[in-house]
């Protein structure tokens, strides 16, 4: 618990302005697809940001990564501003932080060998001079692929070989953070699992912080120890990962994993209550007033509309914990199910 | 809808007097001297050279010149050529030096003629071109398709005006299996058998890049996911080509078709002067030999508008064809 | 009571009318495309049945086939280009060979499709209604008003609001999960007796997925139609089928009742699967992966084309997965249960690796 904060992100805020004709005059709008996010990674650790499209979830990962600017707050790697560093100056932070990308199709240069796809950001960044091609031989057996294979190309292989590529690139500069932007989701399930358990082999012996980008329910619980439950652009839900898939106190929260099939069906156990969302995900270019989830949540009252749910720790949570941070189960609601079996284990007898 | 339509037309209008400027300045303040060019064999003294000056107003600051022509195009203005008025009407574009007849009129009195020559080109090509390529698409892969694209870019690679001469040369002269072009000025009756030949030829050698972008886009169309969709409803092979997958892949096409359009509207110089039609295209030739400024400068501001509207009608055309292009 | 699989050619010559008559037979279909690098085989001897009330939920991965056979249903592959051999007999009419204008008029009048992509399957520059109305008028000689109000009336059943004035819309004006509910009202505006979903809830979210699927359900109770639902989601099988068939580069490999195979598998792959997928309510520490990747169609394994990737090779005596392809068979102790594998006691073995795991 206390590894050292990675990652600090405070009120992360990222629009895209772009503008509109109404009558004669050109107004300028906004899709804020980032509206104001915190979340904090340590070492080592695992945080899962799950939520359906438009939610703003990859667009998190782009800032962290800073391959995009955001609007405002502040994003602090191991206590240091990297918001608004220059393109110039971003090495050092391209070093530490590296992306695992969505499609192992589109995403490697179907020209370059796998040798030398790996060793160019090992030339980047001047490490193993002068031995890189052992070390890209030992990325590619790091990541379960023959040494041998360096001088293909990427067309040589298959989706999941590729995706093993992708990792291994990530891996090559020796990251402290990876931002994994759906990372199996263009997988056949048989190879889901092995992707799978290759990242959690290389998060556990090489200590990697992992930002978890996916909206699939099972894989995120099975990887991440933290989660954060992203709506329109913001945190609705954010904990420990147990405590967000058992006893989810955001309205949300309860409908997402509510509607996702379960195979357990299968076995006997009888299907879940599953809460029916009505209408669709309102656009992020005029959300909802107050609570951005009130237009579809079966609790919502005026207060929704007029007042914005902070994202605060359930009362007896904190009386229960007291101020331990990164502990606490946050969520953003007027109106939450705060179920008090789990925290009951803690209390006194 | 309306205030986009005023704001392309706005727009539309700053392009249009941005050329008259820019064309303005090039010619007048430009190093050509027009009093030269209406001298006959340059044997004017250099009395009568200023007294042309004088007479065509030249000596005068370039402002005045410039507000009274601008003035001119919507009020017109009356011109003193030796002793006589010549009364040029709104929009004026100023006289030619060598007729002394308005600008303006010369133009548009040429107009219908070339006018008749687009439209006629425009439907054997559009006839041609996509009707060839979405047969090519459908038959892609084959001898059929590769025959089609290899004739139209061999056809399509040989310089047009070689083609131009020789099938004018072949069926107007040698073998006069078309009429020669006429005067419109004896009637359109007359006028339209002499057009035959320049619209096949011209239509066929712009044909061959329809073929081209009606096949490629038409082979992308047909492999989209809502063709699939169509063929599954049952209807005929021949309406799912033709309205599903047709109106999707020409919407591309309308692009370059406006471009065309407006390009054969400002006068296919080349055509009308091979097969001596009296367009704008023919005009202008003759007015870049005479250095007669009036008419260049005329020609010049008639395909700017000619190009800028086409550009918009394009546009409001997308609109129909393409729900998702929204004119707001 | 019906059973899911019963012998093939069964049923067929007669028109499929009683809750669990045959509307589908497939038998011993091969399909085979030429590619630069050689011939495809995407499906091999694949047999199947779709019954009338059924859901039957075809399962396999990218390369499985399991698209390719419902596709060679409806004729939608490219004639010239691709080889079909065996038998798709669509209540009681045969479709291999036939020509275009037999599968004109069986398209959406009897077997139906409803696609993946619900952004890309609909027309963008028509508007909804007319292209519902479109597919009602190819088989009904009715006036384009009588057909548009056929499409109102099947977009109010699939669950849109204000559907006479969203017929005059455009797909691009609908939301994803309304396209897909459009899809399906296109899909059922002629009562077909099979509809075909091919992944139909992959391309949306979570919640508006549960939304098509219960639709589906709903629509099929009503219409009393058989569904094929191609996925690769095993969880929306155990909650949406009545039969499943397994399917591994281009064969068939299990079918049988969906939940009982799921909860019970006989096959190993279909066990591999099974045992891979992380849960949402519970933790484990190490997913079970099945190793290697799917062969290439362009050159399937000797034997049975899962033996490279399987765990259980070594508890069948001699050489048979390497140089047998396993036959059809029944499972022991499980009803209405077929197999392709050379396992003595394939329920026996799985189950006691499970218990050992």
């Amino acid at each position: 618990m206390s590894d050292p904060t990675l990652l600090e992100v405070t009120d992360l805020v990222r629009h895209f302005p772009f503008r509109e004709v109404q009558g004669l005059r050109m107004v300028k709008a906004n899709v804020r697809a980032v509206d104001g996010i915190s979340f904090t990674v340590r070492q080592g650790q695992t945080l899962g940001l799950v939520g359906e499209s438009g939610c703003g979830k990859s667009t998190t990962a782009r800032l962290v990564t800073r391959l995009d600017t955001p609007t405002s707050g502040s994003i602090l790697f191991q206590g240091r501003d990297i918001t608004t560093v220059k393109e110039s100056q971003l090495r050092g932070i391209r070093r530490d932080i590296q992306m695992i990308f969505q499609d192992p199709y589109s995403s490697l240069n179907p020209r370059h060998t796998v040798g030398a796809i790996l060793g160019t950001p090992l030339r980047v960044h001047g490490l193993h001079r002068g031995k890189e091609k052992q070390r890209v031989q030992q990325l590619l057996e790091l990541v379960g692929l023959n040494p041998e294979h360096i001088n293909r190309y990427p067309s040589e292989f298959s989706g999941g070989q590729r995706q093993r590529i992708g990792i291994a690139r990530a891996l090559a500069v020796e990251p402290k953070l990876i931002i994994a932007d759906e990372p199996v989701s263009a997988l056949d399930v048989s190879i889901q699992a092995q992707v799978m358990n290759l990242l959690a082999t290389l998060r556990d012996e090489l200590d990697l912080a992992f930002i978890f980008v996916a909206h699939d329910l099972g894989v995120v619980r099975h990887f991440c120890d933290q989660v954060a439950v992203m709506y329109l652009g913001k945190i609705v839900e954010y904990g420990d990962k147990r405590k967000i898939y058992e006893a989810p106190e955001h309205p949300y929260t309860q409908a997402l994993l509510s509607a996702a099939p379960d195979i357990n069906v299968a076995r006997g156990i009888p299907p879940k209550e599953r809460i029916r969302l009505v209408g669709d995900v309102p656009s992020p270019i005029n959300p909802p007033s107050g609570c951005r989830f009130r237009t579809r949540c079966w609790k919502a009252q005026e207060v929704c509309a007029t007042t914005e749910p902070p994202l605060v720790a359930a009362e007896n949570d904190v009386a229960l914990r007291g101020a331990r941070e990164g502990g606490l189960h946050r969520h953003a609601c007027h109106f939450p199910e705060v179920k008090t079996h789990l925290v009951a284990e803690v209390e006194p007898a | 809808m309306l205030t986009y339509l005023l704001r392309r037309i706005a727009l539309a209008l700053t392009v249009v007097l941005a050329t008259l400027v820019a064309s303005f300045l090039l010619f007048f303040a430009g190093p050509s001297d027009p009093a030269q060019a209406m001298c006959p064999e340059q044997r004017c003294s250099t009395d009568r050279l200023n007294q042309i000056r004088e007479s065509l107003g030249m000596n005068r600051p370039l402002i005045a010149q410039f507000s009274e022509y601008f003035t001119g195009l919507f009020v017109g203005r009356d011109f003193q050529v030796s002793g006589d008025t010549v009364q040029c009407s709104a929009p004026c574009l100023g006289l030619s030096f060598l007729t002394n007849r308005p600008v303006s009129e010369e133009i548009f009195s040429r107009f219908p003629a070339t006018v008749l020559l687009t439209v006629g080109v425009v439907v054997v090509f559009l006839l041609v071109g996509v009707s060839t390529g979405v047969l090519a698409a459908t038959v892609r892969g084959t001898a059929a398709d590769r025959m089609l694209v290899g004739g139209s870019q061999i056809f399509g690679s040989i310089p047009p005006y070689i083609l131009l001469l020789l099938f004018a040369l072949y069926t107007t002269r040698l073998y006069p299996i078309f009429p020669q072009a006429g005067s419109l000025s004896d009637g359109v009756i007359q006028f339209l058998p002499g057009l035959i030949a320049p619209w096949i030829i011209l239509g066929l050698i712009t044909a061959t890049g329809y073929t081209r972008y009606t096949r490629n886009s038409m082979i992308e169309t047909l492999s989209m996911d809502y063709v699939r969709t169509a063929r599954s409803k049952g209807i005929s092979e021949r309406k799912v080509v033709g309205k599903h997958a047709l109106r999707a892949a020409l919407s591309p096409v309308l692009t370059i078709l406006g471009l065309d359009v407006a390009a054969l509207l400002s006068g296919t110089l080349i055509t009308e002067r091979i097969f001596e039609i009296d367009g704008i295209g023919r005009r202008a030739l003759a007015a870049l030999g005479q250095d007669d400024l009036p008419v260049i400068m005329g020609t010049v501001l008639v395909t700017a508008v000619i190009v800028v509207s086409m550009n918009l009608i394009v546009d409001i055309a997308y609109s129909f064809v393409d729900p998702r292009v929204r004119l707001s | 009571m019906s059973t899911a699989f019963g012998s093939p050619g069964a049923q067929t010559t007669a028109e499929a009318t009683h809750p669990g008559d045959v509307v589908l037979d497939v038998v011993d279909l091969t399909v085979t495309f030429p590619t630069e690098e050689g011939q495809v085989r995407a499906v091999s001897n694949l047999t199947y049945q779709a019954r009338l009330g059924r859901t039957l939920a075809i399962v396999g991965e990218s390369g499985s086939g399991k698209s390719v056979s419902s596709m060679a249903v409806l004729g939608l592959h490219n004639p010239k280009r691709t080889t079909i051999t065996g038998s798709i007999r669509l209540d009681g009419q045969e479709l291999v060979g036939a020509p275009r204008s037999t599968f004109e008029r069986i398209r959406s009048q009897k077997v139906a499709m409803v696609f993946q992509d619900p952004q890309s399957s609909l027309h963008p520059f028509y508007k909804v209604g007319k292209q519902i109305a479109e597919a009602y008028r190819a088989h009904h000689n009715v006036s384009r008003a009588v057909a548009e109000k056929r499409a109102v009336e099947m977009l109010d059943l699939v669950g849109i609001p204000n559907p006479q004035r969203r017929a005059h819309q455009y797909p691009h004006e609908f939301s994803g999960g309304m396209r897909q509910r459009a899809m399906i009202a296109l899909g059922l505006v002629n009562d077909p007796k099979l509809l075909i979903a091919d992944e139909p809830t992959t391309a949306l979210d979570v919640t508006v997925q549960a939304q098509i699927l219960d639709l589906i359900n709903e629509l099929q109770k009503e219409f009393g139609s058989a569904v094929i639902l191609i996925t690769h989601d095993l969880a929306v099988v155990a909650e949406t089928a009545d039969d499943i068939l397994v399917m591994y580069a281009g064969r068939g490999v299990e079918k049988g009742y969906a939940k009982e195979v799921l909860a019970q598998p006989s096959m190993p792959y279909t066990y591999g699967l099974l045992q891979s997928l992380p849960s949402h309510s519970e933790d484990v520490h190490e997913l079970k992966a099945i190793p290697g990747s799917p062969p290439s169609l362009l050159k399937l394994p000797s034997g049975c084309s899962f033996h490279p990737r399987c765990s259980f090779k070594d508890q069948v005596p001699g050489d048979a997965c390497w140089t047998q392809l396993p036959e059809w068979r029944p499972t022991p102790g499980l009803a209405n249960r077929q197999v392709r594998c050379h396992l003595p006691d394939p329920v026996a073995t799985l189950r006691q690796d499970e218990g050992i795991r």
